[in-house]
């Protein structure tokens, strides 16, 4: 990351390519939240890299004017590692949907978070494929009927905020598409993370999921239906805070407040270094009509894997001096012919 | 027997020996025989060797399946294969003698651990009766020794107990054939020393063993049997004995620090290629990054990314792996990025046979990938020469900024051989220029950036992220010629297909002369590839020595061939090529240059031996 801040507009980091997204689609206003950040984060435009695996949200680095690849499929947290590990000047973005990321680079996606390369994740969650043309995806409901799945789906589904806690990954959060400035703010907070952040943004298919979130994302159901997480205050939401989260055996339960009172209401603590309650609280999305916690739910400092590696390469160059071939030639034993 | 053989101080002098040490798994027999080699080697002789294991690490002890086997040729002269028959065999149990015993040459010595050859064992080896009694052995020269209980018997007066006594048997065995074969002592008992240092107990019982080994040559009346082998006359110079896998890896590091750039590593643990790993691994140094990836993709992946960084990015695995990362080897194909991905061949397909080589892998190097793909494939001909073969890999990867797959095998990656060490200033810089500015003009007159700007070797400009100006984006999706700007449009498409093509082979144009050994206006030419060349330079020897006329011509690059083997193989009436898998190299020599080219195929997991690669070409030659 550079030290000096640099000044930009919205339009330096718009590519002179043409956006070729449906119209109406999610990804737009993630687009323009992205590149509306980036001026005010003050990093350079060489110095971010956008990194993408297939599928709709992975034409997101041709957009960005900055350094990109769109490589292929499910494989952008395995190359976004080798940039990170070699290059730690730089700010290395990872962008996907829940096909690219959950299901053919699941493997890839886990490892990274656990080992906190320093990366910048965005999950787009539309729980369908796109690009393909509308099956069902690893975050699809149950039941659901597309085109692979005439009778509907009977796959149990991925919670990625679930999936991330359990792969220990120290910066974990959750916006939504209809939201710029909640975008934004987890976007920024995930950037200024040392290691591996992911960002679940739930993101509207108007082609092929419509309205997959529109009952806890439009205007008018917010209040009642996303669970705002503060750090350090009582997990609350709806009209006036009246409804709460409380943990009944370790399981996140939600109450009316008037019914337990404020002190039962658990205390959000994005920084506790066991990840058990906000794993708690990452299971209150269990389906997409019911309140759903959307900010920060883990935020912990661990070191970032590219500091250790390197550390672990100037040890040793302080102990064994910087590498001298004709020494490691004549390493093993040695005799002379003359 | 004349008098001098009789007396205990007189040695036969012989040209070379071929040694095989063979026991279970347990018993140490890749250790016995890497100490064996590296005493032979600080001797000053010429040596190859073959390590023979079974993939499981503890297969059930006794059985035949359990065999662990080192074979090494000694010599007083050049030579290039690890011996086709052994003349001395080493079983340390009756399933080596029942596994081994057909390969040893007729008259040959055998020296058993008899202590070994009790009913349990016999049974498991599938013996009926004890091939010592019963006659088996007639016409070999038997060599026995108690080893198991002499070695705890000198173990017992130190402390040690027993049955850790008995785990140092291969050091008695050692012992014996260090004094029958007049090897020099010191260096193993150094080595023992440094190997267990800390474990005192561990270094005195070996110690003990190898000496007891020694004594019970020498008061055993079996001078008859004691040979040495006088130091070879190498070329001068300083000389290590080496693996084809550790010079592989300090080829890669040399590359490395002549291109100036560092190397980053992605790999997967696969046998027969995690030495280089571990290799690499110890030398951060010299700026060496490792990452233990979570598989095979995210391996080549990482390399990759690193590449795009600016790094030298590698990746190692063997052919399943391979297999695996075909999909972003393509990525790298239309990236047009450096890449080296170092391919350890074993017996394939699917989990084949994992310890043992073969050399089948050519085909998906050069075929492997979707689309039209072509890449270069370089690939090494004997332990040492992977360290050369790993230079001009990168060399290649860097210059031409593309993928390059890096041939090894099993034979090559655990054999060992002495290397005569190059002078490191004489090894040649590999420039590596990143981009620093525009280089091409927009419809407005302005200076732009262009990733897919091609120089007059058709490469592209590495531009690497954190040059200010230079901000581009690439990728899979076919791209416009020039602006690297995604292009479905269908002659876009098809020229970018033929630079590609063009592109990769033009680096034939950096090949020097192809060298032909033996008679360049014969008759025959043996064609080469890979591991196969020591056999095939021994075979060409032996067959000019019986009065045919043949040249042997060995490749270093696979793809593209070189520009003037096509008018080398006009020359000849025939071309045979020797591989280790049903004909893929013939077939690809057939498919280029319309010449009837002859297999000779061998895909048992052992390499050729010279005497079976003769006799079947006299056979095509009749």
């Amino acid at each position: 990351m550079t030290d000096t801040t640099v000044t930009t507009t919205k339009k330096d980091w718009s590519s002179d390519q043409e956006v070729r997204w449906c119209p109406g689609c999610g990804d737009y206003s993630i687009l323009t939240a992205m590149q509306l950040l980036m001026p005010e984060i003050g990093t350079s435009r060489e110095n971010t890299v956008f990194i993408s695996g297939i599928g709709c949200a992975a034409r997101f680095p041709y957009y960005m004017n900055t350094y990109g690849i769109h490589s292929i499929h499910g494989r952008s947290p395995a190359i976004a590692t080798g940039l990170a590990l070699t290059r730690p000047d730089l700010d290395v973005w990872v962008v996907g949907g829940d096909g690219d990321m959950l299901s053919i680079g699941g493997n890839h996606l886990i490892h990274a978070l656990r080992r906190n390369v320093n990366l910048t994740i965005l999950l787009f969650n539309n729980q369908i494929y796109g690009l393909t043309k509308g099956q069902y995806s690893p975050t699809s409901e149950v039941g659901k009927v597309t085109k692979s799945t005439p009778r509907g789906s009977i796959d149990t589904p991925f919670n990625p905020i679930s999936l991330a806690l359990g792969a220990e990954a120290t910066f974990v959060a959750r916006t939504h598409d209809m939201d710029r400035g909640h975008m934004q703010e987890m976007f920024r907070r995930a950037h200024d993370h040392k290691g591996s952040a992911i960002v679940e943004v739930y993101q509207n298919c108007n082609v092929f999921n419509d309205g997959a979130f529109a009952a806890i994302t439009k205007k008018d159901a917010r209040t009642e239906m996303l669970i705002n997480l503060t750090h350090g205050e009582p997990v609350r939401f709806g009209a006036d805070g009246a409804r709460g989260v409380v943990l009944d055996n370790g399981v996140a339960r939600i109450v009316d407040v008037a019914d337990v009172g404020v002190d039962a209401l658990v205390i959000h603590d994005e920084a506790a270094p066991d990840p058990s309650v906000a794993f708690a609280l990452s299971r209150l999305a269990g389906d997409r009509h019911s309140p759903t916690p959307v900010g920060v739910f883990r935020a912990v400092e661990h070191e970032d894997y590219g500091v250790s590696l390197n550390a672990q390469l100037a040890a040793a160059q302080a102990d064994a001096g910087p590498g001298d071939l004709h020494a490691l030639l004549h390493s093993l034993p040695t005799w002379e012919v003359s | 027997m004349t008098s001098t053989e009789e007396r205990s101080t007189d040695i036969r002098e012989v040209d070379r020996i071929v040694v095989r040490f063979a026991g279970d798994s347990g018993d140490g027999m890749q250790l016995t025989g890497d100490r064996f080699a590296s005493a032979s080697a600080l001797f000053g002789n010429d040596l190859a060797t073959l390590p023979e294991f079974p993939a499981e690490i503890r297969a059930p002890a006794g059985t035949l399946a359990g065999v662990s086997a080192f074979q090494i040729q000694i010599s007083d002269h050049d030579i290039h294969t690890q011996g086709d028959a052994p003349t001395v065999l080493v079983t340390m149990n009756p399933a080596a003698m029942k596994s081994d015993l057909p390969k040893l040459e007729p008259g040959g010595t055998v020296i058993v651990n008899t202590d070994a050859f009790e009913d349990r064992n016999l049974a498991k080896a599938g013996y009926d009766a004890n091939p010592i009694e019963d006659g088996t052995l007639d016409g070999y020269t038997v060599i026995t020794a108690p080893m198991t209980e002499l070695t705890k018997e000198v173990c017992k007066d130190i402390g040690v107990k027993p049955r850790d006594a008995e785990r140092s048997k291969n050091f008695f065995a050692l012992g014996l054939v260090s004094w029958l074969y007049s090897r020099p002592t010191e260096p193993t008992m150094q080595w023992i020393r440094e190997k267990f240092a800390g474990k005192d107990l561990v270094i005195a019982a070996n110690e003990a063993a190898f000496k007891a080994g020694h004594a019970f040559g020498e008061t055993a009346e079996l001078s008859a049997s004691r040979l040495t082998v006088r130091p070879a006359h190498l070329p001068a110079g300083t000389y290590t004995n080496i693996n084809g896998n550790t010079a592989l890896s300090w080829g890669l590091v040399a590359a490395s620090q002549k291109a100036g750039i560092p190397i980053f590593l992605g790999s997967y643990p696969i046998t027969p290629a995690s030495d280089i790993l571990h290799e690499l691994a110890k030398h951060k140094n010299f700026g060496v990054r490792t990452l233990q990836a979570e598989d095979e993709i995210a391996a080549v992946g990482s390399a990759l990314g690193a590449s795009y960084g600016g790094h030298l990015g590698i990746t190692t695995t063997s052919g399943p792996g391979v297999a695996l990362k075909g999909e972003t080897l393509g990525l790298a194909v239309s990236l047009e990025l450096p890449l080296v991905i170092v391919d350890i061949q074993r017996g394939g397909p699917s989990t084949g046979l994992p310890t043992k080589t073969e050399a089948a892998d050519l085909m998906m190097a050069r075929y492997g990938r979707h689309g039209e793909a072509p890449l270069p494939i370089v690939s090494a001909n004997s332990p040492s020469d992977c360290f050369d073969a790993a230079f001009e890999a990168v060399r290649i990867a860097l210059r031409y900024r593309t993928p390059v797959i890096l041939l090894s095998d099993g034979y090559l990656a655990n054999g060992t051989e002495p290397w005569r060490l190059p002078d490191v200033d004489s090894l040649p810089d590999i420039p590596v220029e990143f981009a620093s500015g525009p280089n091409a003009l927009n419809e407005d007159g302005e200076d732009v950036f262009w990733p897919y700007v091609r120089n007059d070797d058709l490469a592209r400009p590495w531009a690497i992220p954190g040059t200010a100006g230079l901000t581009h984006r690439i990728g899979g999706i076919e791209k416009e010629d020039g602006t690297g700007n995604i292009s479905y449009n269908p002659e876009n498409h098809g020229r970018m297909v033929a630079l590609r093509d063009e592109r990769i082979k033009l680096v034939a144009e950096s090949y020097p002369a192809t060298e032909i050994e033996g008679d360049a206006d014969g008759d025959v030419l043996l064609l080469g590839w890979g591991s196969t060349w020591g056999a095939i330079t021994g075979a060409t020897g032996r067959l000019q020595r019986a009065g045919h006329r043949v040249a042997h011509v060995h490749l270093r690059n696979l793809y593209p061939f070189p520009n003037d083997l096509g008018e080398i193989l006009q020359r000849f009436e025939k071309v045979i090529v020797p591989e280790m898998n049903l004909g893929q190299l013939s077939a690809m020599v057939r498919a280029e240059y319309l010449i009837d080219a002859q297999v000779i195929s061998k895909v048992t997991g052992q390499p050729f031996t010279t005497g079976e690669l003769v006799t079947r070409i006299e056979e095509m030659l009749r």
